[in-house]
């Protein structure tokens, strides 16, 4: 590998620093899968790795009524392997159970899948149909934004200089609340998604959907909040007929590419595929 | 640029372990060269083939994924641990009995990770054992006798 400097700070505000001091060249690792990766490919000319594991806060998942705060470098596996979490965070597992293989999720986590940010990215989109808040820390303060407007680009992110991803803020939707994330790939496990859908419902007594939420992934430069196909549903009963309407709606929602993957009009006709599943599999679940 | 050693003191296969390294040498590379442990293999160095899968606090991970100087303090087991002065551990026996290698450069990653299911689940299904093992790859056998070994152990304990 390109010779770096590893730095192992204690605190986010020590982290900051020298992400500040060293712009460019100074990147945060958190499980590496992505990074150690890019560094051998050349996409990164770092003189220095900024290892967050060692950072108490970042390791660390709270979870409790209101909601779950996932810190930034929680690998995969912490969350999987908590039956509470498992439970109440469906569309989460989804996704924490299929990225990688196991030695991956060992190390890999949301904050480093979101901060990639590739449109294929197997995190995002149950992120965003958990209505998650990104949390940020940077030189002059934190912040925090809505996970769907972190992404700006295929590889970019909303990060400005210095900044980093702190942790990853969950609510709790409580009964009546489903999710579901499958993605379309040719071989069983280890793949880059085709296409790839995340959806969410939360149903009252009466059988109507009161909130709803449907991303999409691999038809765009940046994972897709369907915001369309996710306001029709608002108010519908959560029957087939109406995820059958909102599924329509979410294929043309998308904007997928050609490539040696897959063509635009197989993406377009699993972005439809997939919504219906999804959201039939967040009723089973609230059913269930 | 100079860039200082790091100076990593570690627990490998029960055994207190020190050595120097420079940052950006991964623990693969560390192990191999540095530690003098060669079991561990180079497939693929980005995570696909499992070949240098090792275990650090009790999780398989793919040792060309991370950094030798972020295992300061750590857990390490690498297939080097797996025999003792008994002999083999029923994994490799079972491998032998099963001929579940053939050339042998992906065994000691389907080993550390088949031991990382096994030391956790005693009892798993096909199924799982399939999941388990799809972070690792092998060119030669088919997987199938390896899958039949790795069942074989689990219902033997
Ligand atoms: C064999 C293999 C299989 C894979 N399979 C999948 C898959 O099925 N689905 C999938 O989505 N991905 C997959 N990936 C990609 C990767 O594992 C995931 O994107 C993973 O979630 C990245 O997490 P990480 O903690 O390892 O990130 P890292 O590699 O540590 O970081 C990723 C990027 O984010 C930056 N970063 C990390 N933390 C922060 C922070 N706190 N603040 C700011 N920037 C930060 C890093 O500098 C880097 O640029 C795979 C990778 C490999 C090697
Ligand atoms: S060499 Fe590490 S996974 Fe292939
Ligand atoms: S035995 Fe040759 S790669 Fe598995």
């Amino acid at each position: 590998m390109h010779p770096f400097v590893y730095a192992a700070p204690s605190t986010v505000k020590e982290a900051v620093e020298i992400l500040t001091k060293h712009g460019d060249k100074a990147r945060p690792m958190a499980g590496g899968t992505d990074l150690l990766v890019q560094i051998r490919g050349g996409r990164f000319d770092l003189d220095m790795v900024v290892d967050i594991k060692k950072i108490p806060e970042l390791t660390s998942v709270t979870n409790n009524n209101d909601g779950l705060v996932i810190g930034s470098a929680v690998a995969c596996h912490q969350l999987y392997e908590d039956d509470d979490i498992s439970k109440n965070y469906p569309g989460l597992i989804d996704a924490a159970t299929l990225i990688g293989g196991i030695q991956i999720q060992s190390r890999s986590g949301f904050g480093g899948n979101l901060c990639n940010a590739t449109p294929s990215a197997d995190g995002i989109g149950p992120l965003i149909v958990h209505s998650t808040v990104a949390n940020i820390q940077g030189e002059s303060g934190t912040r925090s934004i809505p996970v769907e407007e972190f992404c700006t680009g295929p590889g970019r992110n909303a990060l400005g200089k210095g900044e980093m991803l702190v942790s990853l803020s969950i609510p709790n939707k409580g009964k009546g609340f489903g999710a579901a994330y499958e993605r379309f790939i040719p071989r069983n496990e280890m793949d880059i998604a085709v296409a790839a859908v995340a959806s969410s419902i939360l149903v009252g007594s009466n059988g109507k959907i009161s909130e709803a939420r449907i991303a999409l992934a691999s038809v765009g430069p940046t994972p897709i909040f369907a915001k369309k196909a996710s306001d029709f549903l608002i108010g519908k009963e959560a029957n087939e007929a109406s995820f059958k309407e909102a599924a329509a709606i979410a294929k043309s929602e998308c904007s997928p590419i050609e490539d040696m993957r897959g063509t635009i009009e197989q993406r377009q006709h699993l972005v439809e595929v997939i919504t219906l599943r999804t959201l039939n599999k967040s009723l089973e679940r609230i059913e269930g | 640029m100079s860039i200082q050693k790091i100076h990593v003191k570690t627990t490998i296969n029960g055994r207190p372990e020190e050595f120097l390294t420079d940052p950006y040498v991964s623990l693969l590379d560390a192990l191999r060269e540095i530690v003098g442990l060669t079991g561990s293999k180079e497939g693929c160095l980005d995570g696909n083939c499992g070949a240098c899968t090792v275990s650090i606090n009790g999780k398989i991970v793919d040792s060309c994924l991370v950094l030798a100087a972020e295992v300061d303090g750590q857990n390490l087991e690498t297939v080097e641990g797996m025999a003792t002065a008994d002999g083999l551990h029923p994994l490799q026996q079972a491998f032998l009995e099963e001929a579940a290698l053939q050339c042998g450069i992906c065994t000691p990653g389907f080993l550390v990770a088949a031991k990382g299911l096994l030391d956790n689940e005693p009892d798993p299904s096909e199924e799982r054992i399939r999941h388990w093992l799809a972070g690792n790859l092998c060119r030669c056998t088919g997987y199938e006798n390896i899958i039949k070994a790795v069942k074989k152990v689990a219902e033997n304990s």
